[in-house]
């Protein structure tokens, strides 16, 4: 199944991309909007064509607009928490000693925590805030990053090119840097796809529960207001959730991919 | 004996990690805007700056930030979590009657993850690229990519409205009065949607490490050996393959506590279920921040448990471990 979990993962990334890419040009109007009679079904009426939701907004816009937000809620919490987890992975893999013993105690300790409740701490102390949202997702979601980056900084740190650098006088940073770095980022980057899953997921739940930003077009959000009607009007959850569930198995997919193609000892013929 | 030692040595060094958890939550909450006496009073609609002022010296709110975090770790020690500003209660009272359902819910979800992880994560292994092979390795990817409170609102509308199998929130019927088996019955059964809904992402992982686990140590030397001898498949896989090959499922299980308390979070408020997670949800809703930092607590020290566990089972499992 390698060959085309990858495609279908390709395609059905295209296909959120170009939802969040068409948002503003085919549902131009502000997707929170009143858009007509609340709580149409799909197909009831030409105009909405995934229905209405109980304010009477645009199902479709929502979803649409959704897909920027997740997107990008999902990217900013990536790369923030990949930042953390690569700086701490890789200071403490290339030092070692207490500078290791430290940063691994931290690491610990925020693994220890459950993610979500330190995720429902940080909002409850900082605000909803769609910027305050993303950038505590990243903050819960950079320990694993970190033991990954620590791993390979260990097992490169004693290599001979390393060594090859020190001679030359290159100093830490740059060593750590410019030499190291480009060699322990493909697991790095395979891993990505796996944080990102988990933080559209966070930040879907969070706003489920109606403790992220209320003034935003998330699918999150729209699930939560469903679920007033859920035992008759159930399409308005089950849409958006629909629509999260394919840019998570998108994500993982398309991570799954880049991780075979980058894998040599997978390129076997079939067992 | 060797196994207490190790069980004492693991716990001694998360000690460390509970302290710093708790410093750091407690300065965190120090940045949040309004305190507990900014909570009570708005309970109770306002009150002048002077009572405010008094409940404040009241609850040593007016002493120093390290004074108070001093305190703070002190009371800890004591297991007294404080006062909870909304419930006006001991904190730690609420949140003993809300542990059971969250354990429950937990511990059964673990249970059929592992389960339903195992059975098939084996079924898949045993006829790599085949095509429960593949099915299942679909499966998985659905699940895994499957929000669980979204899992569980169609779980909801399929089996408790339309169907009208389950029902649909609670831990029990109320007003029924029942007793003995009838009650325990009673709350298995509301406990069968949440469950499956907890546990489905699990399951997916620990279905992609058992297959991927079960294949290597099928390759083994000393799995030719069996067959070789003459042991019959059934028995290589049960006797020889499954117990090597659940160790990194139960390496997961250790480091997935965390994430499993997290998930209840969500699946009890779905559910309605009386337990810490929704428990913690109310209490960022109602800023009581006090009540918070005691769920955290109370959490921290469950994951602690959890992976001291873990690390025993592990021990049985592998001899060479607790050597």
């Amino acid at each position: 199944m390698r060959g085309w979990a990858a495609r279908i993962g390709l395609v059905l990334t295209v296909l959120v991309l170009l939802m969040a890419l068409s948002a503003g040009w085919l549902f131009p109007r502000d997707p929170l909007g009143l858009a007509g009679r609340p709580l149409q079904w799909p197909g009831d009426n030409a105009r909405f064509w995934l229905g209405t939701d109980n304010s009477g907004r645009d199902i479709a816009a929502q979803i649409f607009h959704g897909a920027r937000v997740s997107l990008l809620i999902g990217a900013t919490a990536t790369a923030i928490a990949l930042v953390i987890g690569t700086g701490i992975g890789a200071l403490a893999g290339y030092y070692g000693g207490w500078v290791d013993d430290v940063l691994m105690r931290v690491t610990e300790a925020f693994q220890t925590l459950p993610n979500f409740l330190l995720l429902l701490v940080l909002v409850a102390v900082f605000g909803s805030d769609i910027r305050t949202v993303t950038v505590a997702i990243g903050l819960v979601s950079w320990p694993a990053s970190a033991r990954l980056t620590r791993a390979e900084f260990l097992t490169l740190r004693n290599r001979d090119f390393v060594a090859g650098c020190r001679t030359l006088g290159m100093g830490d940073a740059a060593i750590m840097l410019r030499e190291i770095l480009p060699n322990a980022l493909p697991p790095l980057i395979v891993y990505a796809s796996v944080v990102m899953a988990g933080a559209i997921l966070l930040e879907s739940a969070l706003a489920f529960l109606g403790l992220s930003d209320p003034n935003i077009a998330s699918w999150g959000n729209l699930i939560g207001r469903g679920r007033g009607v859920l035992r008759t009007q159930w399409f308005v959850s089950a849409i958006p959730g629909g629509a999260i569930l394919l840019t998570v198995l998108a994500v993982s997919l398309l991570g799954q991919g880049v991780n075979d193609a980058l894998n040599p000892r997978l390129r076997r013929p079939r067992a | 004996m060797q196994l207490l030692l190790l069980a004492l040595r693991r716990l001694a060094l998360s000690l460390p990690t509970l302290g710093l958890i708790l410093v750091g939550l407690f300065l965190l909450l120090q940045l949040a805007p309004g305190d507990t006496v900014d909570a009570m009073l708005a309970q109770m609609g306002g009150g002048d700056p002077a009572l405010a002022e008094r409940l404040r010296s009241f609850y040593g709110l007016d002493a120093t930030v390290p004074v108070q975090l001093g305190r703070y770790l002190w009371r800890l020690v004591r297991l007294d979590l404080g006062q909870s500003a909304i419930y006006g209660k001991p904190v730690l009272d609420v949140i003993l009657e809300r542990l059971p359902a969250t354990l429950l819910l937990t511990l059964s979800s673990l249970g059929l993850a592992v389960a339903g992880g195992m059975a098939l994560g084996v079924l898949a292994a045993r006829r790599a690229d085949g095509w429960p092979d593949t099915l299942i390795s679909l499966l998985g990817l659905l699940f895994y990519a499957t929000p669980s409170f979204w899992l569980g609102l169609m779980g909801i509308v399929v089996f408790a409205v339309k169907l009208a199998w389950l029902p649909a929130g609670g831990l029990q019927e109320v007003g029924t009065g029942l007793t003995g088996a009838a009650a325990v019955l009673d709350i298995a059964w509301h406990l069968v949607l949440p469950t499956a809904t907890l546990s489905l992402i699990f399951m997916a992982i620990y279905l992609r490490v058992m297959r991927a686990s079960m294949l290597e140590v099928l390759g083994l030397d000393f799995v030719r050996a069996a067959r070789a001898k003459g042991v019959t498949e059934g028995r290589v896989l049960v006797r020889h393959v499954l117990r090597n090959a659940l160790l990194p499922v139960v390496t997961l299980v250790g480091l997935q506590g965390a994430t499993l308390l997290g998930g209840s979070v969500v699946v009890e408020s779905v559910f309605s279920l009386p337990g810490l997670g929704r428990l913690a949800y109310e209490s960022v809703v109602q800023r009581d921040l006090n009540m918070l930092l005691g769920i955290v607590f109370a959490s921290t020290l469950l994951v602690i448990l959890v992976n001291l566990a873990v690390d025993l089972v592990y021990a049985r499992l592998d001899p060479r471990i607790a050597g």
